[in-house]
């Protein structure tokens, strides 16, 4: 017997076929792309790493120049860093987040989409310079002075560049998960009820959120030092080395467990699975999960002990990095009393949780060890850091990972991977690693510094390295016999049964083969593990006796629900297939492409299609006035189709995205009062002879004035367009943007007038870098301004749909705060210093 | 003498190096008890079948995962950072000062003297056993790092900034020290020698240092004209002679080294013969121009020469 409701639903969700697959948006495909690319880019990673071990077996080998092993683990590090481990965590969530949510697809499909071709765009230009040779050579740190002074040729460009490129769209993906894992919840799934992936992912980007952007700013510094002379570091000019390194860590260190959390995630779905009981201490991990988080800022400085910091923060950092060995504990505990509690189902998968936990636990006691300051003066910057790092990333997010590859590949694919091979992977990996690694702490402690293209012989390292390269290519080994064995035919292999490891998530409720639409009924959800808890769910979900069984309308519809309680919110819909982002990716990377090669012109025509682009996509595809106001949903209930305001996801985007951007700018301003805290001479009258002027008093606060009357402009804009005034709307926005463009100017005319040269010392480049950040974001007021002023006129916003003009009056009380912040910072703390 | 000699952080002749050592062999006894404590119990979870209490595994959560690691790492903190403030301690006063920069990818070391002179040598360290001395670390360009393994503790090279560093040696003996940071090019080959020696050899060692160049025998005069003519002395040092550079290395004992190139090769004269006439094959990315239109003659004068400078 079919269903008409079925049929129609799985037009609506269909995917597009031949050549217009790549249109395709939704969270499936877009996830699996994801993945696959984050995974080739990991084996390109991986070879860099078999050519050093290669380099490395034998002393003093000069089999590659230095110049060459430079690039190499410059590459190394940043891929995997840069390309695997922040994408693949993106790519698992985009794929399972919004199955695990019984989502039909994550809030923002285009955006998912966006990030993703932003990524292989940007991932393959970086790797690609390394086959011209041009490749970025100062380590994945990026250290200045070296960076900045001492390297001519576009590798750092390409560096700071393109992987600026891809952490933008790693921000997106954080903005897009955040609001799903938020927002787009099955109803009754309140947040002590969803899975613990759900909880280590929001954990995660919000780390993202505030991790990601002091390195961006920081980039932003650097390369204005590379291209245009400011000097933030040199210290010729009052610059500082430092400040680089404060940034880079304030990301490096979260970033460890950006990468590490959402592996420990998979396990935390995976052992309730094979433990065949419920998570012993579900708000325990919780609470260890965020705790981690908290932590993980403020142990930066560990990784810069042996700078000459005084002894007072080193005692400091070295205790508060201890203490996140705590809630990784209990973390820990918490599994192995899981596994305890229940009665447990051994396979490979198994196995590798089991090998990753081992192995992590030694990465986790060797920086237990590093943390503790004095055993650091020895350890820091030799192979003992090579070895516990690759302890803790392998352990922690590899084994787990690759645990992960076999658990969910039945739900992807309908297939199962290979006990058999598994195994053989699983010692191959295994002792291939320990092997690989484990002699390198023992090189550490005898000497041997990081970073060397060859050691010299009769020191004692010849028999560590040539026994870390024999278990590197074990280790190899056991990445080719994975890779064998998720991509050979398997044909003749029948499909799984449905939920083929008796799981009690809710992502294991599909079909086999899966269908385009996620579920075919968004279930009322009111345990931790539904489909063990819940009776008859999965029947009722199959007889779409649930929300949203039917796309009347033949278009794609989620639910949203409140953030707490999961309540019943929005009926939203979500756009469809649609080659705008791939547009939008594309002229974004020319952009950064062609700006790493100074090649303006192609550079601003890429801009301004990607503008044009980025804008087609938005007048489109969002804030959509329906046919409609509410409709029904199923079970007797109706819901909206257009809401604004905190209801709406737009404005969940709005205001997350807006947080990090002020993350950023708040990096910028950080560095500003660092130059005053660290340096006595930063605010000279003149320097070498030339005077250092900054942007005067005047005319920054007039800016300030300025803003503040657009800023009441946009708010009465906002009212009057609910009030339906149509006049009054489009007026007060008028003036809401003359007073912009007037704010940018006085902001801009203050250090012109004074005659300010942002290359004669950081003071004034500094100055200069939150002048233009700020008339950056003016302009970027007014152009939202503009947008709102043409939706209204072309009929897409009105008093009832004003989503646009709310969203942008969230995003100018944040404007506000950055010109308020930029103004009294130029104008009045010269005057306090 | 063995050219190699010790780089090992366990293999401790300093001080610092010895406490630092104890800490660690503490640390790695009590990891090594704790990984097999938690994976012997994540083992048994497995291996052994059967349900087991709920209430007692919620105890192992909170005494294993939050009790547990609390008291040790207390203690750990304790006895770990009651180190820092001796490490950190600078030398008494009138102990020796040695300053040292960071070049790209050598080492320029200045002996400050008692009379407030300070000796310029490079690339190679001499310390009187059983007395502490205090390092003033600067860099001359990118960041670098000063590490003597067997003595002590590593200390960064910032530009712009003077860090300090104390080592006490204890056992006579050759180190070798090396560029722990990343600074680019030829950052593996930026290391030195450090000689520990008694405190007579030692004042002997500075005596000779602080002196003018010796002179040469006749067979070496005619290497010294090719240094001269060849603008050697627009980058290096031979005091006492018109060669007055600063830009590389002072080479005014350079005979009494160990090593050349920043204890790249030993110091003898087929190797220096090389490093004058092949530089980048033997150090790629040095600032030195190689001088490969030197005859061999003049190669094997100039060689005498530097030979000479004892």
């Amino acid at each position: 017997m079919k269903d008409p409701r079925a049929d129609r639903l799985l037009k609506a969700w269909e995917t597009p076929k031949g050549w217009r697959y790549w249109s395709a948006v939704n969270n499936s495909e877009v996830g699996l792309w994801y993945t696959l690319t984050a995974f080739a880019f990991f084996l390109f990673g991986g070879v860099l790493a078999l050519i050093m071990r290669v380099q490395l077996a034998l002393p003093d080998n000069d089999w590659l120049t230095p110049d060459q092993y430079n690039q190499i683990f410059t590459m190394h590090g940043s891929v995997m860093m840069f390309l695997f481990a922040v994408p693949i965590l993106e790519a698992i969530s985009i794929m399972l987040l919004p199955e695990m949510l019984g989502a039909r697809d994550l809030p923002f499909p285009r955006l998912s989409a966006y990030g993703y071709w932003c990524f292989l765009i940007g991932g393959v230009f970086v790797c690609g310079s390394l086959l011209f040779g041009v490749g970025p050579r100062g380590g994945w740190f990026m250290y200045p002075p070296m960076t900045t002074e001492y390297q001519d040729g576009i590798g750092p460009d390409i560096w700071l560049l393109g992987l600026s490129f891809i952490e933008i769209a790693s921000i997106a993906a954080a903005v897009e998960l955040i609001v799903g894992v938020l927002k787009c919840r099955p109803p009754g799934m309140r947040l002590n009820l969803i899975p613990l992936y759900a909880w280590y992912i929001l954990v995660v980007a919000v780390m993202i959120l505030f991790a990601f952007p002091p390195l961006i700013a920081g980039d932003l510094l650097m390369e204005l030092e590379r291209a245009m002379d400011w000097p933030f570091f040199d210290v010729e000019r009052g610059g500082d080395p430092m400040l680089w390194q404060h940034l880079f860590w304030i990301f490096g260190h979260p970033e460890v467990y950006i990468v590490f959390l959402p592996s420990i995630a998979l396990v935390a779905m995976m052992v309730p699975t094979f433990a065949r009981t419920p998570m012993a201490g579900y708000g325990w991990i919780v609470l260890a999960a965020v705790g981690t988080g908290f932590l993980s800022f403020g142990l930066w400085v560990h990784h810069m002990f042996t700078t000459g910091l005084p002894g007072i923060s080193i005692g400091i950092f070295s205790a508060a990095s201890e203490a996140v060995a705590i809630p990784t504990g209990v973390q820990i505990f918490c599994f192995i009393a899981t596994l305890l509690v229940g009665r447990v189902q051994r396979n490979v998968c198994l196995k590798f949780i089991l090998a990753g936990l081992a192995t992590f636990i030694i990465g986790g006691l060797t920086g237990v060890m590093v943390a503790i300051a004095p055993f650091d003066y020895q350890a820091h910057d030799t192979y003992f850091i090579v070895g516990h790092l690759h302890y803790v990333l392998i352990g922690g997010t590899i084994f787990p990972i690759v645990a992960g590859f076999y658990y969910y590949y039945p739900f992807v694919t309908g297939k199962q991977l290979s006990e058999r091979l598994g195994n053989i992977t699983f010692w191959l990996m295994l002792i291939g690693f320990n092997v690989a690694f484990f002699p390198m702490h023992i090189a550490g402690l005898m000497g041997m510094p990081r970073r060397v293209y060859t050691f010299p012989g009769g020191m004692g390292f010849e028999w560590p390295n040539l026994i870390s390269s024999i278990g590197a290519f074990g280790l190899g080994a056991g990445f080719l016999v994975l890779l064998w064995d998720v991509f050979r035919p398997k044909g003749k292999q029948p499909l799984v049964p449905r939920n083929v490891w008796n799981a009690g998530t809710l992502e294991w409720s599909g079909e086999v083969p899966d269908q385009p639409w996620g579920i075919r009924s968004i279930p009322i959800i009111n345990s931790r593990y539904p489909l063990w808890e819940q009776e008859n769910l999965r029947a009722d979900i199959d007889a779409g006796n649930f929300y949203l069984p039917d796309a009347e309308e033949g278009r794609r519809e989620t639910l949203v629900t409140s953030a707490v309680d999961a309540e019943l919110m929005q009926c939203l819909r979500v756009p469809g297939p649609s080659f705008l982002p791939f547009w939008a990716a594309v002229f974004t990377g020319g952009v950064f492409i062609f700006s790493t090669y100074h090649w303006w012109i192609p550079a601003g025509c890429c801009s301004a299609l990607s503008f044009a682009t980025i804008v087609t996509w938005l007048w489109t595809g969002t804030a959509e006035i329906p046919e409609k106001e509410t409709k029904p949903v199923g079970l007797d209930q109706s819901l909206p189709l257009y809401v604004s305001g905190p209801a709406a996801v737009g404005w969940w985007a709005m205001f997350i995205t807006m947080l990090g951007d002020m993350t950023a700018f708040i990096s910028l301003v950080f560095g500003y009062f660092f130059y005053w805290t660290v340096h006595e001479d930063f605010l000279p009258e003149q320097w070498n002879g030339e005077p250092v002027v900054g942007a005067g008093t005047i005319w920054p606060l007039v800016s300030v004035g300025l803003a503040v009357v657009a800023w009441c402009a946009v708010v009465m804009a906002r009212r009057l367009n609910r009030g339906n005034h149509s006049v009054g709307f489009y007026s007060s926005s008028l003036l809401a943007v003359a007073a912009t463009v007037a704010s940018g100017a006085a902001l801009v005319w203050g250090p012109y007038s004074n005659g300010l040269d942002p290359t004669v010392h950081v003071y004034s480049s500094t100055t200069g870098v939150l002048v233009l950040w700020t008339v950056v974001h003016l302009a970027l007021g007014a152009t939202m301004l503009v947008y709102c002023i043409a939706r209204r006129l072309f009929g897409k916003m009105d008093a009832m749909h004003d989503a646009d003009i709310v969203n942008v009056t969230l995003g100018w009380h944040f404007l506000l705060l950055t010109v308020a912040i930029t103004g009294s910072v130029l104008a009045l703390f010269p005057w306090v210093a | 003498m063995n050219f190699v000699p010790s780089q090992s952080a366990l293999d401790h002749a300093g001080v610092g190096a010895e406490s630092i050592a104890g800490l660690f062999w503490v640390m790695l006894i009590g990891g090594c008890l704790i990984w097999l404590i938690v994976v012997g119990l994540a083992v048994y979870a497995i291996v052994v079948p059967g349900q087991h209490d709920q209430k007692r595994t919620r105890m192992l959560v909170i005494g294993g995962g939050a009790v547990f690691p609390t008291i040790v790492l207390t203690a750990l903190l304790t006895y770990g950072l009651a180190m820092l403030p001796d490490l950190q301690r600078p030398a008494p006063e009138g102990s020796q000062v040695i300053e040292v920069a960071g070049v790209r990818w050598w080492w320029r070391i200045h002996y400050r003297m008692p009379d407030g002179n300070r000796v310029e040598t490079a690339n190679e360290i001499h310390l009187p056993v059983n007395e502490p001395v205090e390092f003033k670390l600067k860099s001359e360009d990118v960041i670098h790092a000063f590490w003597v393994p067997s003595l002590g503790g590593k200390v960064d090279m910032m530009p712009g900034r003077e860090n300090r560093l104390k080592l006490h040696p204890t056992r006579v003996g050759v180190y070798r020290g090396v560029c722990a940071e990343y600074c680019g090019e030829a950052h593996t080959q930026m290391a030195f020698d450090v000689i520990v020696e008694s405190r007579e050899d030692y004042d002997e060692w500075l005596r000779q240092q602080a002196s003018l160049a010796v002179a040469i025998s006749d067979e070496a005069e005619a290497g010294r004209k090719i240094f001269a003519g060849s603008g050697c002395g627009a980058c290096h040092s031979i005091r006492g002679t018109s060669a007055d550079g600063v830009v590389g290395p002072d080479l005014t004992h350079f005979g009494s080294r160990r090593s050349i190139g920043a204890s790249v090769l030993p110091n003898n004269a087929d190797n220096l013969t090389r490093w004058i006439a092949e530089t980048h094959r033997v150090k790629s990315g040095v600032e030195m121009p190689a001088f490969e239109t030197l005859a061999e003659d003049e190669l094997r004068a100039l060689v005498r020469y530097l030979g000479e400078l004892k």
